[in-house]
Formats: C-alpha cells, structure tokens, sequence
C-alpha cells in the first residue's frame, strides 16, 4: 500500500509539470492503471471481474470433477483434498458474488453509465473512483495469495460460520481464514467508497432537464443498490472485525466458552447476506429493462412502478433474513415471522418480472444477442425464484436446507445475475465501449451453448437435492444411500455439462478480441436507443465523453411515439417548434 | 487533475461534498449499530457484564466525554468562521478540535494501560472484548478525524476551500455522538 502512496505525489508532481491537456502523452502506466477516468475505471473493474470469473469457473470444474468422478487427477489440477474441495467451493462462491457479480454489475457497469447516461463528463470523486478501484483489486490480491500461504486458502464455507470459522484447530487454515476475512473486508471497503462516487454523481450531476424520473433504470437499479449495500453491511464489517480478532487474538465473540454467541454471527452476516442478493440483483434487472425496452421498441410498461417495487424490495430485504437459519436454533415464532416476510418479498419482485414480460408483450421484438440473454434472465430468474419460496417456508425449509435444492436455488438466481445479465450487457454495451459490433452468429452460438448446459448443470442439482444429497461433501462414497448409480448419473451429467459450458466460452473470448480487430464499425448509435450514451459525440467516448455536455428533453423510454417519423426520439433531441398554424 | 465539469453541477441544490460526508457517516452508523446492537444483545443475556463494568472508571469516562463536547463546540465555532470567510479563525478553532481530540486520546491510552496493569485485556472475556474492540474502533475514528484536520489546515487557514470545515465538523459530531452512545453503555450501566 506504501507503494501506489508515493505514485500518487509524483503524479501529483508531474500534473503540474506538464499542464493538463497532454493526456496523449501520459505513459502507458499512467493511462492504464493510474487514470482517474470512469470509462478507464469501468474496464479495470470489469476486466478483473472477468479473471476473476475464469478463475472461480475453473475452481467449479475441479470440484464438480471431484464431485462426479471422486478421487479422479482432475487434468490441470491433480487430485483433490478434502481440505482442497473446501477451499475451492469456499472460494469459488466468495469469488463469484465478491469479486465479479459486485465488479462487472455495480462498479464496471456503474462507472461506465453513470457519467455517460447522465450526460456529464465524469464522476464526481475521480480520484476516490480510482482509490476504490485500487482497494478492490488488492483484496482480489489477498484473497488469491491465501492459496500460497501455510495450510492454505479458507474452507469454512462462503458463509464463514464460527466455530469452524474463528478456531485454527477446526478450519485448520491458521493464515487463510484471516486472510480470507481481511479480503471481503477490503472489498466491502472498496465498495463502500465506490457508492459515494454513485450516489452523489446520479444525485446531483445529471445533465441539465433530466428530472429524477428521466433516469434510465439501470442507473436508478446501481444506486437503489448501492444504498442497500451500504445499510446492511455495515454490521457484517463490524463482525468481521470481531471475527479477525477471535481468529488471531484469542477473543471470543463467538465463542460460548467465553461469554460469546456463534449464532450471532449468523444474524451480522445474513442482515447483510440477503440484501447483498438484492445489492446484485438490481443491477442486473436493470440492463435486462434497458435491453428488453430497446429490442421491444416499446416504451417500458410501467417505469415507475420498476422503481417502486426496487425500493419496496430493498426495504423488505432488510427483513428476511433469518430465513437462512431456520434450523439454527431459532424460535419457532420467528421463524413464522420470517416465513410471512420472505412470502412478502417475492412479491416485487414478481410484479418487477409482470413488467418486463408486458413490455414484451406487442412489441416488435428483435431477438439480437444481448436480447437474447436478457430473455434467458427472466426465465432463469423465475425458476430461481419460485424455488425460493418454497425454501422460505420454514415447514418445508427444515427439509431442503442445505440440500443441492438450495444450492440450485441460488444458482437460478445468482447465474441469471452474474452471468446472463453480464453478458447481456456486455453485448450490448459493447459497441459503445469499443466502438465495433460484436459477431451476431458466434454471439448466438455462445449464447444457446451456455444457456442450454446451464440448465443441463443445475435442473440434475435440484433433483439430487430433493433426493437429500447434502451440500459441501468431498465424496459421497461414505453415504452408501448417495452413492448409489443414479445419483452418479445426475451428477456426472452435471458435470459434462458444466464442462461444455466453460468450453463455450472460448467461443466468447475469441468474439470478443476478434471483434474489436476486425467487427463492424458500430456508429454511434447501433441499436436505436434513446438514452444519452449513444449520442457521444466519438465512439467510443473520448476525454470528456462530449465536446458539449447534453441536455435532456424527455424520458429515457420513448420508442414508437405515435405521430413521429423515427420510431425512437433520443433523450437529448430538442422538441420540435411548435406549428404556428396549430393554434 | 482537471475537476470535471460533473462536480460543479448540483440537480438537488445539495452540494456534492456535503452528500458524500453524509454518505460516509451513514455507513459508520450501520458499523457501529450493529457493533454496538452486538454488544447489547449480550449484555441483555448476560447480567454479569454488570459486574465487569464496574472495573471500568467512570470519571475518566465522564472527563472524555467532557472533553469531547467541547472539542465538539470548537468544530461549531470553526463552522461559524468559516461562513463569515474568516479562514484564519476557522483554522485556530479546528486546531482546538484537534487538540480535544489528542487530549482525548491520550487520556484513553492512560484508562487503558491502568486497565492492562489490572489483567482486564481484550481476551479476558466477552465484555472486555467488547469493551476494547468499541472504544478502539472509536479512537481510530478520533485519530482519524485529527489527522484530517491537519491536512485541511494549511488550506483553511489561507481561506481555500472554506466549505471542507464543515463537512470534518459534520463528521467530529458523528464521532462525539457515538461517544456518547458509548459511555453510558461501556461504564454507566454497571
Ligand atoms: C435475488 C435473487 C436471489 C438470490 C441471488 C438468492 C441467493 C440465495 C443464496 C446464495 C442462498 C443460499 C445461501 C447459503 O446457504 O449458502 C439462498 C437461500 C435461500 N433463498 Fe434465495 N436468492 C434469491 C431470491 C430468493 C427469493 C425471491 C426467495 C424467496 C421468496 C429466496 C429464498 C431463499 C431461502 C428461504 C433460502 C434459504 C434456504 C436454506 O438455506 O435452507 N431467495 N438464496
Ligand atoms: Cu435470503
């Protein structure tokens, strides 16, 4: 950390050495790891997230390996501990939700637009923009270089339940699970720091007409979230530092023999546990109502009434979450409360999915890429969340929990969010961020071969679990009634297809780079929106975004206006003069 | 670095500065809520806190507490100053802020060393444990807000950035505030 401090003077210094106009001059250090400009900051979030994703996706491959074939060399990783298997699922779901669900939704995707869609030239707190991101990527840092410690990276689960969490002498990784903890506190850290930049730019710097509904609602969706983020984390950061210190000092917070209460931790993490899937969410339902209104050429049936159920959801989010610890020793009485609560919450959000598919409904629907994987949200997300109220039924919960039915679960939640609604912004945006389109046949190939071995992968996981496979089990060769044929079946079926899966995205990387080489030209304005990133004045945006900031006449939304020629009408396009002949 | 044009816009006649501050000390509430929520529900189920807590010493708590009011009202005047632009002024009273919260630290480091001499460490049990982890958490933010101060001081002081007195001030309230949410819960209640 000393370092990039005394980076920080000397640019200082060379700032004023050089005045300010030459940025074509800066070094490559300068421009790619030292800028302060949120398109720069967006790739660095987004670029980490996605090794990031390689990284987590490999740790599935080897225990889903492990999981289908036990004891098996998993080519490119050799055979598996059972301290190893811990640590890879540990790490592989901190990974995904911490380090590229957060990332690429929030930071990439709200660095990106924020200051674009707003029509302003950056964020507001440029040089804590570029702080966070750096805070951020030393937790990464952290969390990566605990494999390489003594006794290796953290096994305790991604939910980090003391006592298995806080004793060496149960999680057995003396350095890791510190580590571990310091790693998602850094980043929360990071994060925190990041929603200042987000609220306070979308708050008070958008371009001049834009009123509060105006918004686009990707951009209302990353600042609902950020809030959210930043009341309910801050009692999980005080448990981390409790946590640390029961690790490494020899407290006892959560330790019973010492006056301390373990199921309290149970309460810091999951207050802040449940609106962190909600902190991730949103996002995501936001590039999908972005996408979904555009390729509809549909105004988006009920704005408003997104917003609303965001922020209803966000509220109610504060109050579900014991629904996690039904069978933690929990009173029966609230466990009803907690019931009725998650019962609630699903109503939002079920209204918020009502909207997308009236939007959908009479369009002239354009089934292009990004199109394409914002579908494949909504039908993902619903299975997700129709599982969910089963679990949220405490009756039927004491059953499910911790089965592979909750793991699926989660993973027709998180997958819809941290995957397809990635990649259908990705696609999407991807023009204006690089200035070329994307190929269409090799987008739609990639898309069919994830989005069919997905469900090839996680449809086999809720029938395990409802056949009472338990979770985070190295081998279930010691459970003569889950180590029967079809059992193994299912889960070698699981893991095929989790194999084609990650093969297939090669085919994405490969898009990627060729396309910003040898794609198309995009324009400006390739898919015909009407917000305000398209109407830069280069693509992609320079220094500054615009040469002259916009102003905005309209909402985001006006597609197929009856009575105009163009079937959409940009938010900056001033109104036409009045006829004088109409009075 | 050029400002962008972004941070001269205000859409909510709020200035930009005065959110974030805000932004900052709403999520040390949530930090310290459920630090503090934490502790109480364990005080709530273990009536022998009461007896721990009655090693701690109360006049000390009640001097610091002192101490940081009046520090407190010092930030108040440094705010007056600075709207009346006198920066010399404002940058005298933040340097009595700071001063409050040195003092404060220090008599901390004295309450706390007599307690280490009398075997009440951090791992002595769940109430000390507390005990050490809140006020410690505590003293970094007063710290904290003392260095901050100084690094605003040679600007206040030549009446640059007037509007930064404020917003430390805003937050060094945060800081009493939960000192005195503190106080009573770590010495009072016995
Ligand atoms: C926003 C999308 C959602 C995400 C990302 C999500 C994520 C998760 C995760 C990660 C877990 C497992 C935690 C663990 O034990 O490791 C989980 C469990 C659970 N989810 Fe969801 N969920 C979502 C939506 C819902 C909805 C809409 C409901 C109910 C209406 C729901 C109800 C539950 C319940 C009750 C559990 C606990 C199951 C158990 O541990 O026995 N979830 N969810
Ligand atoms: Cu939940």
């Amino acid at each position: 950390m000393a370092e990039p401090a005394q980076e920080s003077e000397s640019h200082g210094a060379e700032d004023h050495g050089h005045g300010h106009d030459d940025h074509h001059q800066e070094s490559w250090f300068i421009h790619y790891c030292w800028s302060t400009d949120h398109k720069m900051i967006a790739m660095q979030y987004m670029f980490t997230g996605m090794a990031m994703a390689i990284i987590g996706g490999f740790m599935a491959y080897v225990f889903r390996m492990q999981l289908a074939f036990p004891g098996i060399e998993v080519p490119g990783f050799g055979q598996v501990s059972p301290t190893e298997y811990n640590s890879l699922v540990t790490n592989h779901g901190a990974i995904m939700i911490f380090w590229v669900a957060m990332p690429v939704l929030i930071a990439a995707f709200g660095n990106y637009l924020i200051p674009l869609m707003l029509g302003c030239d950056d964020m507001v707190f440029p040089r804590l923009n570029r702080l966070s991101y750096q805070i951020f990527l030393i937790s990464a840092i952290v969390l990566l270089g605990s494999f390489f410690v003594e006794g290796g990276a953290f096994g305790g689960a991604w939910t980090a339940y003391p006592p298995l969490s806080s004793k060496a002498e149960y999680n057995m990784t003396p350095l890791g699970a510190p580590l571990w903890v310091i790693a998602v506190g850094l980043e929360f850290v990071a994060f925190l720091l990041g929603g200042i930049n987000f609220v306070t730019t979308a708050m008070n710097s958008r371009a001049p007409g834009m009123k509060m509904f105006d918004i686009p609602i990707v951009i209302w969706m990353i600042v609902i979230a950020s809030i959210l983020f930043m009341a309910s984390v801050g009692p999980l950061i005080a448990g981390a530092i409790m946590l640390v210190f029961d690790q490494t000092a020899g407290t006892g917070f959560f330790d019973p023999d010492k006056g301390g209460d373990p199921v309290l931790w149970q309460h810091l993490f999951w207050f802040f546990g449940h609106p962190e899937v909600y902190v991730v969410l949103l996002p995501a339902v936001g590039i999908v109502a972005e996408i979904i209104t555009v390729f509809s050429r549909k105004k988006l049936f009920g704005y408003k009434t997104v917003i609303f159920t965001a922020l209803a959801t966000g509220l109610l989010s504060f109050f579900v979450w014991a629904h996690h610890q039904f069978i933690s020793g929990i009173d029966p009485r609230m466990a009803n409360v907690f019931t009725v609560t998650t019962v609630l919450i699903s109503v939002p959000i079920a209204e918020m999915m009502f909207v997308y598919i009236a939007t959908l409904y009479g369009g002239s629907i354009r089934l292009t890429t990004p199109m394409l994987w914002a579908l494949s949200f909504i039908f993902a997300f619903i299975i997700g969340g129709v599982t969910g109220i089963f679990l949220g039924a405490s009756g039927s919960d004491i059953y499910f929990h911790d089965t592979y039915f909750v793991l699926a679960h989660f993973h027709y939640t998180f997958y819809p969010i941290a995957i397809l609604s990635v990649f259908a912004g990705v696609t999407y945006w991807y023009p204006k961020m690089f200035g070329t389109m994307l190929n269409e046949t090799l987008g739609k190939i990639h898309f069919w071969l994830t989005f069919i071995p997905y469900n090839c992968i996680f449809i086999p996981l809720f029938m395990l679990g409802l056949g009472g496979q338990h979770r985070r089990i190295w081998s279930y060769e010691n459970f003569p009634e889950l180590a029967r044929p079809e059992y193994y079946a299912l889960r070698e079926f699981a893991t095929i297809s989790l194999v084609i899966m990650l093969l297939a995205q090669f085919i994405f990387i490969f898009n990627f780079f060729w396309s910003l080489k040898s794609g198309k030209k995009a324009g400006a304005n390739p898919w015909k929106a009407c917000t305000l990133e398209w109407t830069t004045d280069q693509t992609p945006p320079g220094h500054g975004n615009w040469k002259e900031l916009p102003t905005c006449y309209r909402g985001p939304y006006e597609f197929s206006v009856p009575g105009r020629e163009k079937d959409y009408w940009p938010q900056n396009e001033p109104e036409p003069e009045p006829e004088p002949s109409a009075s | 670095m050029q400002r962008p044009i972004a941070t001269t816009r205000s859409a909510t006649g709020i200035p930009t500065g005065r959110l974030a501050v805000w932004w900052v000390i709403a999520s040390e509430i949530v930090i310290f809520g459920g630090l503090l929520a934490s502790y109480l529900m364990h005080r709530l189920g273990h009536p022998e806190f009461g007896n721990y807590a009655a090693y701690t010493n109360t006049y000390i708590g009640a001097f610091n507490t002192f101490v940081l009011l009046t520090s407190s009202l010092s930030a108040v005047l440094a705010h007056n100053a600075a709207e009346a632009k006198d920066g010399v002024k404002a940058a005298k009273y933040l340097l009595g802020t700071c001063f409050g919260g040195l003092v404060f630290a220090c008599v901390k480091a004295y309450e706390w060393n007599y307690e280490i001499s009398q075997g009440f460490t951090l791992t002595t049990n769940a109430f000390w444990s507390f005990y050490y982890t809140a006020a410690g958490l505590h003293a970094c933010h007063v710290i904290g807000g003392c260095i901050i101060m100084l690094i605003l001081y040679p600007d206040v002081k030549k009446g640059k950035e007037l509007q930064r007195v404020e917003l430390i001030g805003n937050y060094w309230h945060f800081v009493d505030i939960v000192w005195i949410f503190l106080f009573p819960l770590l010495y009072i209640a016995k």
